[in-house]
């Protein structure tokens, strides 16, 4: 038996008695940030396939949320930070070794990349749409011309957000139950779905839907298979990455990773997919409503349960 | 230049003494700390073993939270201490998770704040305030390039230990053992 406890009466809030130092700002982000590189992604690629006119949805009409996605994503960010005057200092360094500095400089060319993509595309879905102002239409004009580039620099710098979401919490040696090179796919996995989880919800047209509930069916598959590979990862790993996961293997997380991430968040929209597939009716809404909800809890426990694995000594 | 420390855990008798000496000597507000003292029971009554530890921030040689910093604040300064800079620390709060020693805290001003080694002490030759305040005189402290310094030659006479080796951190806090 072993028994450690600190007598000098140390109580640092946030720390002890286990790191909080992250509360609902940073998975919301997560979500937010993952949700719009989902998005973005599928309008870059349809872009680029020239598919604009068969995937109006994911190229012009979902694409339109995402700048108020990033700017809502952006400003839990900045309600994370405890010293707030000070957040333009991310932007007087690029540290490559830090993921969070990385991150920074990617939103801050993601985010006018998405707002000038939404305003190229606002006549597409309201043709009334008048700028009023000549000069914003030059602008706009002169985008267009390169349309297929931006589409190409939206399609790369959303894989680098997506990813980047969980290679944030992956560079934390001290953190076991985030310290997995998978983390990073995962969670670029688990935006894409929620990406196309948006669309379908968005989407009027029966056949773009079909299309995304297949992609989803795939990124849904994809994401089972990597949420099992990390688990028997953690199992074969040492032993702090065998307590990490035993947080969700029987520990304080089992029943609601288990239950609303795998079971609602991903096999229940699988299966409904798998309906609409079949052309069994059930209302189109549920399976990406589902995917959504289940990527948001998913983030919530990853960030929380990470907080409470650490190193034994 | 590599300052270290290296706290005796066989001296050691838990009485906090260096925790209240650094939060007098650094102004360290009223509740929080930057060193902190560990009681480790170890066996099954009737064989048992304690082990006490001053704990502090390890000064780590491969900081992760140096590493982590977005903004450069946290920083190795001279003599291998990581400090950070309060100015432009924005309170991420990446390093304090990034820290397996769980070493760091924010600062109700909003910064992070950590042990310095008390570097404006060791600046004019002291030690810092833990180390001089003990009354067990259980720690030591110095440049381990030194051969001559008090930290190497307790080192070189005692068995010692750092913590969670394994995580590739390099820590400059040694426990003789």
């Amino acid at each position: 038996m072993r028994e450690e406890i600190i007598v000098s009466g140390r109580s640092n809030p946030l720390i002890d008695p286990h790191l909080e130092i992250w509360e609902w700002q940073i998975p919301s982000y997560l979500f937010l940030g993952g949700l719009a590189a989902g998005i973005l992604f599928f309008a870059g690629l349809y872009t680029i396939m020239k598919k604009e006119k068969e995937y109006k949805t994911a190229v012009a009409v979902a694409p339109l949320i995402t700048p108020f996605l990033l700017a809502l994503g952006l400003f839990f960010l900045f309600l994370d930070l405890k010293h707030k005057l000070y957040f333009w200092q991310l932007y007087t360094t690029i540290k490559l070794e830090s993921p969070m500095s990385w991150g920074a400089w990617v939103l801050m060319i993601i985010t006018p990349l998405s707002i000038l993509w939404g305003a190229m595309h606002l006549k597409t879905v309201f043709p009334r749409w008048d700028w009023k102002y000549p000069l914003i239409e030059e602008i706009l004009d002169f985008f267009g011309k390169y349309k297929m580039q931006m589409a190409w620099l939206m399609t790369i710098m959303s894989v680098i957000l997506g990813i980047y979401t969980g290679i944030l919490l992956s560079a934390f040696n001290a953190r076991p139950l985030w310290n997995t090179s998978i983390l990073g796919p995962l969670f670029l996995t688990s935006g894409l779905s929620t990406g196309a989880a948006a669309i379908i919800l968005m989407s009027k047209s029966h056949a773009e839907r079909l299309t995304f509930a297949k992609i989803d069916l795939m990124l849904i598959a994809i994401e089972i298979f990597l949420i099992v590979h990390m688990f028997m990862g953690f199992r074969a790993s040492t032993q702090v990455q065998i307590e990490a996961s035993k947080l969700f293997l029987g520990g304080e997380f089992t029943t609601i990773f288990w239950v609303f991430v795998m079971g609602f968040g991903l096999v229940l929209p699988a299966i409904l997919e798998v309906f609409e597939l079949q052309k069994i009716k059930v209302p189109h809404q549920i399976a990406p409503v589902l995917v959504l909800a289940g990527g948001l809890v998913f983030r919530f426990i990853m960030v929380h349960a990470g907080q409470i694995s650490r190193w034994l000594y | 230049m590599r300052y270290a420390m290296a706290v005796d855990t066989k001296k050691c008798v838990g009485c906090s003494d260096c925790v209240v000496a650094c939060q007098t000597e650094n102004n360290v507000p009223i509740g929080y700390c930057r060193d902190w003292v560990v009681e480790v029971t170890d066996g099954t009554y009737p064989q048992l073993e304690l082990e006490l530890r001053s704990e502090r921030c390890n000064h780590c040689e491969n900081a992760p939270c140096v590493r982590c910093c977005p903004t450069g604040a946290s920083f190795i300064s001279e003599g291998g201490i990581v400090k950070v800079k309060e100015n432009k620390c924005i309170g991420c709060g990446a390093c304090i998770t990034s820290c397996p020693y769980d070493a760091r805290f924010v600062h109700p001003r909003g910064y992070v704040d950590k042990c310095t080694f008390c570097d404006h002490r060791v600046k004019e030759g002291l030690n810092p305030a833990c180390v001089a305040v003990c009354p067990t005189k259980c720690m030591y402290f110095g440049d381990l390039d030194d051969p001559n310094s008090d930290v190497s030659k307790v080192l070189k006479m005692r068995k010692s230990k750092t913590l969670i080796p394994e995580a590739g951190t390099i820590p400059h806090l040694y426990f003789l053992i």
